[in-house]
């Protein structure tokens, strides 16, 4: 299995995790993708990779470090971000009943296995 | 925002303030340009449209002696902007857009909100028949009208 499927599956692996995503920040793209059907990657790709790229710069504006990880909370779940090497962005889609907690830690690690 | 097809305004606004793309150019596969934003000439909306169908034509023309179905789209990525070209149905026959952007955003951005506005212009799309296709002595009178149209010169 290749180090991005691993990652994907230890994040995946997380209860409440209905998916995760490896994107590049840039370009907004899928690298891999392990998601419960029905959900499209294309779209969290594409707009998890803006919101990373912006906060980036909206910290960097305000003379602070780039965030490693984000956590954007809504009231039918969250979408987590944690930013590795190379632009690449691990993205996970949790539900209300996740544990963030684990699954905060799982993405730190996994992400920071990548290459 | 030029048109010559009113109800394509809509959905290319909505296209341009989401995706944060500097240009666009809507044009027929034979090159007749529909709708622009950004041109500043007629020159410039004239080349663009000559390349982009021809490009068109040369990747679909690549994807058939592959034995593969039509490309998506074709992206060329530079450091201060990049450029997308994608042809699409719609009721009015094949066209294709060319987008031009810049780093403020991303190509997957630029494809999701421009596969958003093929579903719009798709579902705006009077239900006539086709314009009939344009034979060679007609087309440069049916371009040379269209840019008049377009930047009123």
């Amino acid at each position: 299995m290749s180090p991005a499927n691993t990652a994907l599956e230890r994040v995946t692996q997380v209860p409440g995790v209905r998916g995760s995503l490896l994107i590049s920040a840039t370009d907004g793209l899928v690298v891999a993708e392990r998601l419960m059907d029905g959900i499209d990657g294309r779209a969290i790709a594409a707009l998890a990779g803006s919101l990373v790229q912006r906060l980036g710069r909206a910290t960097q504006g305000a003379g602070m470090r780039i965030p490693t990880f984000v956590h954007l909370r809504g009231n039918a779940g969250s979408v987590l971000a944690a930013s590795g090497r190379n632009d690449l962005v691990l993205v996970a889609l949790a539900g209300v009943d996740a544990n963030l907690g684990l699954a905060r830690l799982e993405m730190l690690d996994a992400v920071g296995s990548l290459t | 925002m030029r048109a010559l097809e009113p109800w394509v305004v809509e959905p290319l606004q909505t296209f341009l303030a989401e995706s944060s793309a500097r240009l666009i150019l809507l044009m027929t596969t034979s090159g007749q340009v529909i709708a622009q934003h950004g041109f500043a000439r007629s020159f410039e909306v004239m080349t663009a449209a000559a390349l982009g169908s021809a490009i068109v034509a040369s990747t679909e023309e690549l994807a058939r002696q592959m034995g593969a179905p039509r490309f998506g789209a074709v992206v060329h990525g530079g450091n201060r902007q990049s450029c997308m070209l994608a042809a699409f149905a719609t009721p009015r026959g094949r066209w294709i857009g060319l987008v031009v952007f810049g780093p403020e955003t991303s190509v997957g951005l630029v494809q999701l909100f421009f596969d958003q506005m093929v579903e719009q212009l798709v579902g705006a799309a009077p239900r006539e028949t086709a314009a009939p296709p344009l034979v060679a002595e007609n087309f440069e009178r049916e371009l040379n009208a269209s840019l008049k149209e377009l930047f009123g010169r």
